[in-house]
C-alpha cells in the first residue's frame, strides 16, 4: 500500500534516447560484386543522439555506415538496394548530388587523415569548396567556431599556419571532426574514430561526442563495446550482414533479447 | 550458451556463484540448528551457532570483494553482470539471515532459563521447518538457475505471514494467561519475528534470483498479508 | 588452447645445442659470403662506370686546351680592292704575315704559303675581313688578329703528331713542324681554354667546331617534348588512373602503354618519317619534328610515372576529401596531384633526360646533316648533341675525335644538370603525410 503519495512506486519505462527519427534504413542489401555484404537492415537512428553499431569484424557494420553517406559508391562493384532516408528524402536517389549529401553527412575515419596542408587550410577547405563563406574573415570565423566546438582551438590557436600533420593522434582526430563540423553537417559518420589514439585521446574524443550529439545526429561504428556502452544511446548489434538487435543502450547491455547479442557482449562468441 | 572466450572469466564467475552458494548451505545450517536448539532447548548447540556466525560474516566480505574486483576487472556485461551484482546481494541476505539465526541461538540461552511451554514449541518449529523449507528451495532455485522454483516461493510469502499471526496471537493469549511467562514469551515472539525475517530474506533471494535469470525487475509488490490489519 | 603446455620433445640439451651452434655457424659463412658477392658487384659496376668515364674524359679533355696564334697582319693595298673588299685573299695576306715572321720568302708558285696556311686557321683571314670591312681605312695597315692554329698543328703541340712518325704518315711534314717549333720558340703561340668549342657550332674545321648549336638544338627540342608529352601525359594519366572506369578497355589501354614503352626507338624515327614529315609535311631535321618524335617515344613513360606516383597517394587522402564534400574533379586536383608532384616531376624530367640522349630515331628523321649555324627557331635545321657526336665519330680528321669525346663529356654534364634538377624539385615539392 502506497502510504505516501510523494513516492511513485512504479518507475516509468526509459523513453527513447534523442529526439525524433533522422536517418530511416529500409531493408538496405549490399553487393560487392556478387558477394553480399547486407541483408535486409532496416534501422531508425535518432536526431541528437549517438547511436553505436557493434559487430564482430566483416559484419557489415562499416558497411552500412558507408551506404549512408554513399562512400561505396567509391569502391567498384559495389551496388546498394533499399531506401534509407535522411529526413526523408532517399540517398540513393539518383538525382541526389553525392557531394551536397557528403555536406551535408560528414565522416570521421579510423585512422585520422587530416590533409596534408595546413590546420587553417584542414579546416577551411570545406566551406570554401561549398561556398559557405564569402569573405577571408568569414572563413576564419568558421575556422575558429569549428576549432573551438571540436576543443582544439585552445591547442592549436597559435600555429594555424602549421602543418595539420603535425599534431598528436588525439589532435589529428579532432582536427579532422573540426572538419567535418566545418560544413555545417546534419548528421556526423564515425567509423572506429578511437581505436588509433591512447587512453586520454579517446576520452577527449569521447567528451567531444557528448557534447556534439546536442547538435547533431552521431552515428559510430565501434569495436570497444566498453565504448558504445559509454557514448551511445541507441545500440544496434550487427552480425554476418544483419541486423540482429537494436534498441535503447542501457538495455542492451543489461539485457539484451537474443542470445547472439548477448554472446557477443560477454564475450563469448565462439 | 557458449562459454567464456578467455576461460578465467568463467572461472571467477563461477567461483563467486559457487561461493554464494556454499554460503547459502551455511546459513541454511544456522537457521536449521537455531530451530533445532531452541525447539531442543540445547544450550550447547546454541553457543555453538553463535561462534560460527563469524564464519558468514567473513564469506559476506570475501563474496563482496570478489564481486567488485569482477567488476573492475572484467566489465561485465548483459548476465554476466545481472549474476554478479545478484551474488554480492544475495550474500548480504544471508549474512542477515545468518545474523538472525544468531539472534534466535541468543535468545535461546535466555529461554532455556524458564519453564518449557510445549505448544508454543509445537507451533515455533512449525514456523521454523517452514521457513527453513522455503530457504531450502530458493537456494536450490540459485544454484540450479531454477526460475519456476523461485516464483514459487515468491508467491508463497504470506504463508509464512499466516503463521507468524497465528503464532503471534497463540504467544498474546500464553502471555495474558499467566503473567510469569512473559519474559520467555516476549523472548519467543522476538525468536518468532526472526523466523519471519529469514521468510521475508528467501522472497528477496528469489527477487533476485528471478532478476538475475530473466533481466526484469518484478514489478508488482509481493503478496503480504498484514498482521496489523487482523 | 595453445600447445604450450605440451612437453618438449626428449632430446638431449647438449646436443641440440651444438648442432644449433654448426647451424648458426654455417648461417653466418653464408651471409658473409652473400655479402661479398655484394660488393664485388658494386665494384665490377663502378670499375665499369670508371673504365667508360675515364676514358671519355682522357680522351676529351685536351680538347678544352687550344692553341692561339697571333699575328701581325700587313693589309697590302696591292692586294685589297677598295671596292671589292670581300673579294681580297686574306688567307694568303695573313700566310705572307706569318712567313715573314718565320723569316722564309714565299717561292713563285706560291707552296710555301700554301703550307704555311695549313698552320693558322682560316678563321684569321675571316676576322681580318670583318675588320678591314668595317673600317676600310685599315687597308694600307697592320692589324693583328688572334685565331687558333689548324687542328693537325694543334695536334701537334699537344703531342698527338710525333716526329718519330714516318713523314709519309704524317698530316704535317718535317717542315711545318719545324716552323711550328719556331713559332712557338717566337712567342706567338699560345695556350689557354677552348672557350670557342662551347660558344661555336658545328664546322668543317675541327679547330673551329664548337657544341653551341647541337646544344641549342636540343635544347629547343627538348622544350618541344617538354611542352607536349608532359601535360598531354600527366592528363592522360589522370584520367586513367582517378576517373576512367576500370574494365576490359582501360586494361587493354594499360597493356599497350606498358609496350608502347619498350618499343625500340628507331620505330617512333620511322613513324615520324612518314606522318610528321612526309605526311603533314612538317619541316625536315627541326627542333620541332624532332620534339613531336621524342615527344611521342615520352609519353608513355610519362604516363607510366605518373600513374605510379599517383597509386602511390594514399587512400585515405581521397577518402578524406570526398568525406568533405570534395567532387571527383576537385579531390583529384586539389588534393591527389599536389601530393604526386614529386612523383610526376621525377618521371618527366627523367624521360626528358632520356628522350635528349636518343640518337636513333632523330638519325631517321634526317638531323645527321651538317648544320653550321645555331638554330634560329623551331622550324630551322637543326642538330642535337646525340647526332652531332655521331657525326664527329664518323668524320676523317683525327682532331674530331677528341672533340667528340668532349661533346660526350658535355651531353653527360646536360644530363647531370637535368637529374640534379629532378632532384631539387622533388626536395622542394616533397610533403610528408
Amino acid at each position: 500500500m502506497n502510504v505516501n503519495p510523494h513516492i511513485t512506486l512504479d518507475a516509468p519505462k526509459a523513453s527513447p534516447a534523442g529526439g525524433p527519427v533522422k536517418l530511416r534504413a529500409r531493408d538496405v542489401n549490399v553487393f560487392y560484386g556478387d558477394k553480399q555484404a547486407l541483408f535486409d537492415v532496416s534501422l531508425d537512428v535518432p536526431e541528437r543522439a549517438v547511436t553505436a553499431l557493434i559487430g564482430p569484424s566483416g559484419c557489415g557494420k562499416s558497411t552500412f555506415l558507408r551506404c549512408i553517406n554513399r562512400m561505396n559508391d567509391t569502391i567498384p562493384g559495389a551496388r546498394v538496394s533499399g531506401r534509407i532516408e535522411l529526413d526523408g528524402e532517399d540517398v540513393n536517389d539518383r538525382s541526389l548530388d553525392p557531394v551536397l549529401l557528403r555536406a551535408r553527412v560528414g565522416m570521421v575515419f579510423q585512422k585520422p587523415n587530416p590533409f596534408p596542408k595546413s590546420i587553417f587550410e584542414n579546416v577551411a577547405y570545406g566551406p570554401r569548396i561549398h561556398g559557405l563563406a564569402s569573405s577571408k574573415s568569414e572563413i576564419e570565423g568558421i575556422v575558429e567556431t569549428s576549432l573551438k566546438r571540436a576543443g582544439l582551438w585552445n591547442e592549436v590557436a597559435d600555429r594555424l599556419h602549421q602543418p595539420g600533420t603535425g599534431l598528436s593522434g588525439g589532435q589529428q582526430q579532432r582536427l579532422v571532426i573540426a572538419r567535418a563540423i566545418a560544413v555545417n553537417p546534419e548528421v556526423i559518420l564515425m567509423d572506429e574514430p578511437c581505436s588509433a589514439l591512447d587512453p586520454i585521446a579517446t576520452a577527449k574524443v569521447e567528451e567531444l561526442m557528448d557534447e556534439l550529439k546536442q547538435e547533431y545526429c552521431i552515428v559510430i561504428v565501434t569495436h570497444s563495446m566498453a565504448q558504445a556502452a559509454r557514448v551511445s544511446q541507441k545500440t544496434a548489434f550487427f552480425h554476418l550482414g544483419k541486423l540482429v538487435e537494436t534498441g535503447p543502450t542501457d538495455e542492451i547491455f543489461t539485457n539484451p533479447r537474443d542470445s547472439r547479442t548477448q554472446d557477443y557482449i560477454t564475450g563469448r562468441f565462439g | 550458451m557458449h562459454e567464456h572466450i578467455v576461460k578465467s572469466f568463467e572461472d571467477e564467475l563461477n567461483t563467486l556463484t559457487a561461493e554464494c552458494a556454499r554460503m547459502g548451505g551455511l546459513a541454511e545450517a544456522q537457521v536449521a540448528d537455531s530451530i533445532q536448539a531452541v525447539v531442543k532447548r540445547d544450550q550447547g548447540l546454541a553457543s555453538s551457532l553463535v561462534e560460527r556466525d563469524e564464519q558468514l560474516d567473513q564469506l559476506q566480505q570475501d563474496i563482496e570483494r570478489k564481486a567488485i574486483r569482477l567488476i573492475a576487472l572484467r566489465q561485465p556485461m548483459a548476465n554476466d553482470l545481472r549474476r554478479t551484482v545478484a551474488a554480492m546481494k544475495i550474500a548480504g541476505e544471508l549474512e542477515r539471515t545468518g545474523d538472525l539465526a544468531k539472534n534466535i541461538a541468543k535468545r535461546t540461552l535466555v529461554i532455556v532459563e524458564s519453564e518449557p511451554m510445549t505448544p508454543l514449541t509445537r507451533s515455533l518449529e512449525r514456523l521454523g521447518k517452514l521457513v527453513l523449507t522455503r530457504l531450502k528451495a530458493v537456494l536450490d532455485a540459485y544454484t540450479r538457475s531454477d526460475l519456476e522454483r523461485a516464483l514459487a516461493v515468491w508467491s508463497q510469502d504470506d504463508e509464512v505471514d499466516e503463521h507468524y499471526n497465528s503464532l503471534f496471537r497463540e504467544l498474546l493469549t500464553y502471555m495474558m494467561g499467566d503473567p510469569r511467562t512473559i519474559t520467555a514469551c516476549a523472548h519467543m515472539l522476538f525468536v518468532a519475528k526472526n523466523l519471519e525475517r529469514i521468510g521475508d530474506h528467501a522472497t528477496n533471494i528469489a527477487e533476485m534470483v528471478s532478476y538475475e535469470i530473466t533481466g526484469e525487475e518484478m514489478g508488482q509488490a509481493r503478496p503480504k498479508t498484514d498482521a496489523l490489519k487482523a | 588452447m595453445t600447445d604450450a603446455a605440451l612437453p618438449k620433445a626428449g632430446v638431449d640439451p647438449a646436443v641440440r645445442r651444438s648442432a644449433l651452434e654448426a647451424r648458426l655457424k654455417t648461417r653466418r659463412a653464408q651471409e658473409m659470403r652473400f655479402r661479398w658477392y655484394g660488393r664485388a658487384a658494386i665494384l665490377v659496376a663502378l670499375s665499369f662506370l670508371a673504365i667508360l668515364l675515364g676514358r671519355i674524359g682522357l680522351q676529351g679533355y685536351s680538347t678544352f686546351v687550344d692553341y692561339r696564334m697571333s699575328v701581325p697582319v700587313y693589309v697590302d693595298p696591292a692586294r685589297v680592292n677598295a671596292g671589292d673588299i670581300t673579294g681580297a685573299n686574306y688567307d694568303l695576306m695573313v700566310a705572307q704575315a706569318v712567313l715573314a715572321k718565320l723569316g722564309e720568302q714565299d717561292d713563285e708558285f706560291g707552296r710555301t704559303s700554301g703550307k704555311v696556311m695549313a698552320l693558322v686557321s682560316n678563321d684569321l683571314g675571316f676576322q681580318v675581313l670583318d675588320k678591314v670591312r668595317a673600317d676600310p681605312g685599315l687597308i694600307g695597315k697592320t692589324i693583328t688578329v688572334t685565331g687558333p692554329v689548324r687542328a693537325d698543328a694543334a695536334l701537334y703541340y699537344k703531342g698527338e703528331i710525333e716526329r718519330g712518325t714516318v713523314e709519309a704518315d704524317r698530316k704535317l711534314d718535317d717542315q711545318q713542324l719545324a716552323w711550328l717549333d719556331k713559332l712557338r720558340a717566337q712567342g706567338m703561340v699560345s695556350s689557354g681554354f677552348n672557350i670557342g668549342f662551347l660558344t661555336k657550332s658545328d664546322s668543317t674545321e675541327p679547330e673551329q667546331a664548337g657544341v653551341l648549336g647541337a646544344v641549342v638544338g636540343s635544347a629547343l627540342m627538348l622544350l618541344v617534348t617538354a611542352t607536349l608529352a608532359v601535360p598531354i601525359g600527366m592528363l592522360a594519366a589522370v584520367y586513367l588512373e582517378e576517373f576512367a572506369p576500370k574494365n576490359r578497355w582501360t586494361d587493354l589501354i594499360e597493356v599497350n602503354i606498358n609496350n608502347l614503352a619498350a618499343v625500340p626507338s628507331i620505330v617512333y624515327g620511322l613513324l615520324g618519317l612518314a606522318v610528321f614529315i612526309n605526311w603533314l609535311a612538317v619541316p625536315r631535321s627541326s627542333p620541332l619534328v624532332g620534339g613531336l618524335v621524342l615527344a611521342l617515344m615520352a609519353l608513355p613513360t610519362v604516363i607510366i610515372a605518373t600513374r605510379s606516383a599517383l597509386k602511390a597517394v594514399p587512400p585515405s587522402i581521397r577518402e578524406a576529401a570526398l568525406g568533405v564534400g570534395a567532387s571527383k574533379t576537385q579531390t583529384v586536383f586539389h588534393h591527389v596531384l599536389p601530393l604526386a608532384m614529386p612523383g610526376v616531376m621525377t618521371g618527366a624530367i627523367l624521360s626528358l633526360a632520356h628522350a635528349l640522349g636518343e640518337t636513333a630515331p632523330l638519325l631517321m628523321i634526317g638531323m645527321v646533316s651538317f648544320v653550321p649555324g645555331v638554330p634560329g627557331g623551331f622550324t630551322e635545321s637543326a642538330t642535337v648533341l646525340p647526332v652531332q657526336v655521331f657525326i664527329w665519330e664518323n668524320a676523317s680528321e683525327r682532331a674530331f675525335h677528341e672533340r667528340t669525346a668532349a661533346a660526350i663529356i658535355v651531353l653527360l654534364v646536360f644530363m647531370i644538370v637535368m637529374n640534379l634538377a629532378a632532384i631539387l624539385l622533388r626536395r622542394k615539392f616533397e610533403r610528408r603525410w
